[in-house]
């Protein structure tokens, strides 16, 4: 998902971030404010040392890491773990992971403020000083620990691979654990010099690996609680339909339906299982008020924004003259591209856990992606206090942005439902995949107007580029920081910070008003602005009359990284030799959450059909703490923005979504997936995101290739509706 | 209504609907979550269990065609085909969300059992039917032919 919340970060340097995090969330974690003052001066009952908020160190010899973020597949449990594991000098065989209760001060998203949740490509980045100062200062109570048990001075103490040694003395840190939970913490232990790292950088196994092969991990889907209802919900046909009625009668008499409700979303039906609960909805008959709905075609909303393009809109970025240049130009290239809703589809249909409590408080289970919002939400709801909103996260079977959004939707529902029931049961809401698709909260849908002029030599002199769609954050409690004068950062993201040199450029804005929810998703800004400005940028090399690549390459000269991404990408994939007769490469580079990304798609045609045979990634993301999930997220993300590219749209007709399940809303399968490589830029600079950034260069990339091989050019997404079978 | 199912190799009965998806009876009635609710239509394979060896997609089977008849699901899962794609699974860190990699294992298991050296497109067609929104398939491929060439030594 997305920064929505970058509150630090919109252009914000990295030496910010490291200072915004320096002064906020190391102190406040480390120092566990109000929870038990005197910080371990008596040895735990369980044994148990818990130096801070991050470690737990049991007498079995295992490390937990506490986790802040939400593993969603990203592999942050692997990736925070693997920062504690580094300065703590643990065996990596010892280290588990575990989802840390919800708090928004100890456990916040150090490039947010106080609010926990994550998004932006942002939990290795923000969590990397933090989360090895959480590992230095549990190894150095350890040394002290160990120093005084074997009465030497610490100094002598060593620790390597999980063992503690002095001299021939030796102790695993579960004989030490006790006696370390003793030991006043250091206010600010000292941290390695990365040059000797010895975890981070290597390929270490995924701590969620075995249990994810062996079906016991255990995700929100699969929690329960004894007596617990399931709860399926009637939502409204269009989107802002609201209830006028509705007659419960013969969907109580289905074996298992215990109750039927309203709540705002809509209509609950109870059971005591899904199968019930479903057949219950089915029975159920729902009369909807349609005033002030928003019944439009997609079509339509197309038209309208057609329209607004050809009007001047909010301007994101203005530097020369852009209009006085295209004026002037020896030659003029105007090319517009059109973007369709999309929806997340995560494979773990939306779902949530909520008990409240006789205290008025609540529990909730979720695979949860923004607990401190999720908190308020739910706690407004209940009229009562974010703290008493006890969220347990547990693991999300993927998310792409869908399960962080500033009303909770699925939160928010659940709790109802409990509310609605006097808190009779506990309530375990389940979203078929048809609500999912139906249900909204999609990247927006765009239409873009881009026009360039070159000078007599090919030379770049003007860009335009104007952007109609929904904004994301206008009307949510994000506005404040990430909407200035009417300009929606995530609407311009990769399209207000263009890399290429051009002396006269404006980008604009129109936001338009459609009654559709829209939400960010992976990469946000960045699905729809890398594609046309990657696109673009190939149809002015061609119209200059220079190879794609070097085009770029001549206008990126300030910007070391992308030339990096781009030379090594293209160097790997063999830029410029000879392919077999009826293959063709294509070309891309794009910028998200601070990290760079290139890749070169090599395409066919079989039978016919498009087929992308080869991609070729670069990336530069700083450190990589995990290489290998770096290179997981690189091919994920491929496959994720290349099965958007062929074929994913939502659409509506009078304002119902056209499509229902993964029969016609096609995520990419196995057999579509191409071979994929990936490299990564050796790096000394703190990490960046990793889990967005390979998304956004696939599909120009491909639309690149496919211009190559046919001459066809491709500006609008998905490529099977614009005529080319995939 | 009472149905009695070889879940696991262990002989169940479960008092549940008969037209009940086979998948609910198993995530609900029996307890066992590693077979996983994806689309209810099977068209993601995320539920997908074997029923005397076969590979289908729990949630479009009515429980009570499972009826006296051997269910397997990726709890029980075993065997030299089934230990050679999990090692491979983790080997090569394949999962990331993990949600829908139970369907993708037990479809794996079916694959290699009926084809132990399968080709890319054999790999394509077995597999198809397994949605992995993370985009795992790379790597589900490699692992295929991993195990395979574990289970030919």
């Amino acid at each position: 998902m997305q920064p929505g919340f970058r509150f630090a970060l919109p252009q914000a340097s990295r030496r910010d971030v490291l200072r915004a995090a320096a002064a906020t969330g190391l102190i406040v974690g480390f120092q566990l404010p109000g929870r038990g003052a005197k910080l371990a001066v008596a040895a735990p009952a369980d044994g148990v040392f818990r130096p801070n908020a991050f470690v737990r160190i049991a007498p079995d010899n295992s490390v937990t890491v506490l986790i802040k973020h939400l593993e969603m597949g990203q592999g942050t449990y692997t990736g925070l773990s693997t920062l504690v594991a580094e300065e703590l000098d643990a065996d990596w065989a010892q280290m588990r992971a575990e989802h840390a209760p919800a708090d928004p001060l100890l456990y916040n998203n150090l490039m947010w403020g106080p609010a926990q949740g994550t998004g932006g490509s942002s939990s290795v980045a923000n969590s990397f000083e933090q989360l090895r100062k959480a590992g230095a200062a549990a190894r150095a109570m350890l040394v002290q620990a160990a120093a005084e048990k074997w009465g030497v001075p610490a100094a002598q103490v060593g620790v390597s691979k999980g063992i503690v040694s002095a001299g021939d003395r030796k102790a695993t840190f579960g004989e030490l654990a006790e006696a370390a939970a003793t030991v006043t913490p250091p206010k600010d232990p000292p941290l390695k010099d990365p040059k000797s790292f010895t975890l981070v950088g290597q390929r270490l196994p995924r701590l969620d690996s075995v249990e994810k092969t062996t079906g016991k991990a255990v995700f929100a889907m699969d929690f329960t609680l004894p007596g617990a209802l399931v709860a399926v919900v009637e939502r409204p046909p269009v989107f802002g339909a609201k209830v006028k009625a509705f007659d419960a009668t013969e969907a109580k008499k289905v074996p298992g339906v215990v109750d039927v409700v309203q709540i705002p979303r809509g209509v609950a039906v109870l059971a005591t299982g899904f199968w019930a609960a479903k057949r219950g909805r089915e029975a159920l008959d729902v009369t909807w008020d349609q005033s002030g709905a928003e019944v439009r075609d997609s079509g339509t909303l197309l038209e309208i924004y057609r329209a607004l393009g050809k009007t001047p809109g909010l301007p994101a970025w203005k530097d020369g003259d852009a209009d006085g240049a295209l004026a002037g130009a020896a030659k003029v290239v105007r090319a517009e591209y059109d973007f369709p809703y999309l929806a997340h589809t995560p494979m773990e249909p939306l779902n949530c856990v909520a008990k409240l409590a006789p205290d008025g408080s609540v529990d909730i289970w979720a695979g949860d992606q923004f607990q401190t919002g999720d908190q308020g939400n739910a706690a407004k709801l209940l009229g009562i206090k974010p703290d008493q909103v006890r969220i347990h996260t547990l693991y999300a079977g993927g998310s792409f942005g869908r399960r962080a959004n500033p009303e909770s939707d699925y939160i928010v529902e659940a709790v109802s439902i409990a509310k609605a029931i006097g808190g009779k049961a506990p309530v375990k809401l389940i979203w078929t995949r048809e609500d999912d698709v139906t249900g909204g909260r999609y990247r927006p849908m765009y239409h873009h107007v881009m026009a360039a002029g070159l000078d007599a030599q090919g030379k770049l002199v003007a860009w335009k580029h104007r952007i109609v769609g929904q904004s994301i954050l206008i009307g949510t409690p994000f506005e404040g920081m990430m909407v200035k004068g009417g300009i929606d950062a995530t609407s311009v993201e990769g399209a207000a910070n263009l890399p290429y040199a051009v002396p006269n450029v404006l980008v604009d804005v129109h936001n338009a008003q459609v009654g559709v929810p829209v939400l960010w998703w992976r990469s946000v800004g960045s699905t729809h602005n890398g594609f046309a400005t990657e696109v673009f940028i190939d149809e002015l090399a061609h119209a200059a009359g220079k190879d794609p690549y070097a085009f770029r390459r001549e206008l990126l000269a300030k910007h070391p990284r992308h030339l990096a991404v781009l030379d090594l990408a293209a160097e790997k994939a063999g830029w410029g030799k000879p392919l077999p007769a009826g293959r063709a490469r294509g070309i891309a580079v794009h910028e998200s959450f601070n990290s760079v990304v290139a890749q070169v798609a090599e395409v066919s045609m079989q039978g016919g059909r498009l087929r992308v045979e080869r991609v070729v990634c670069a990336v530069d993301c700083g450190l990589a703490v995990n290489p290998d999930v770096v290179r997981a997220q690189m091919e994920g993300g491929i496959g994720f923005g290349l099965g958007a590219a062929l074929g994913e749209a939502i659409t509506l007709a009078q304002g119902r979504v056209e499509q229902s399940n993964f029969h016609d809303y096609t995520p990419l399968r196995i057999d579509r997936m191409p071979d994929v490589e990936v490299h990564i830029v050796p790096s000394a600079n703190p990490p960046t995101g990793v889990g967005e950034p390979g998304v956004p260069p696939i599909a120009p990339a491909v639309s690149n290739a496919l211009f190559s091989l046919t001459g066809k050019r491709v500006r609008s997404l998905p490529f099977a509706t614009q005529g080319v079978e995939v | 209504m009472a149905i009695s199912l070889v879940l696991n190799g262990r002989t169940v009965t479960l008092d549940v609907d008969p037209e009940m998806p086979l998948l609910w009876a198993i995530r609900e009635a029996a307890g066992l979550t590693g077979t996983k609710f994806g689309c209810g239509q099977a068209q993601c394979g995320a539920c997908t269990v074997h029923i005397e060896g076969a590979p289908v997609r729990s949630c479009s089977v009515p429980v009570s065609e499972a009826a006296n008849r051997a269910v397997t699901t990726i709890e029980g899962v075993q065997g030299k085909v089934a230990q050679a794609v999990q090692a491979a699974w983790q080997k090569l860190d394949v999962v990331q969300c993990g949600y829908c990699q139970s369907g993708q294992i037990m479809s794996a298991v079916a694959l290699l059992t009926s084809t132990p050296k399968p080709s890319d497109e054999d790999i394509d067609g077995a597999m198809q039917g397994n949605l992995c929104r993370c985009a795992t398939y790379h790597r589900i491929r490699a692992a295929i032919h991993t195990a395979a060439k574990t289970l030919e030594a």
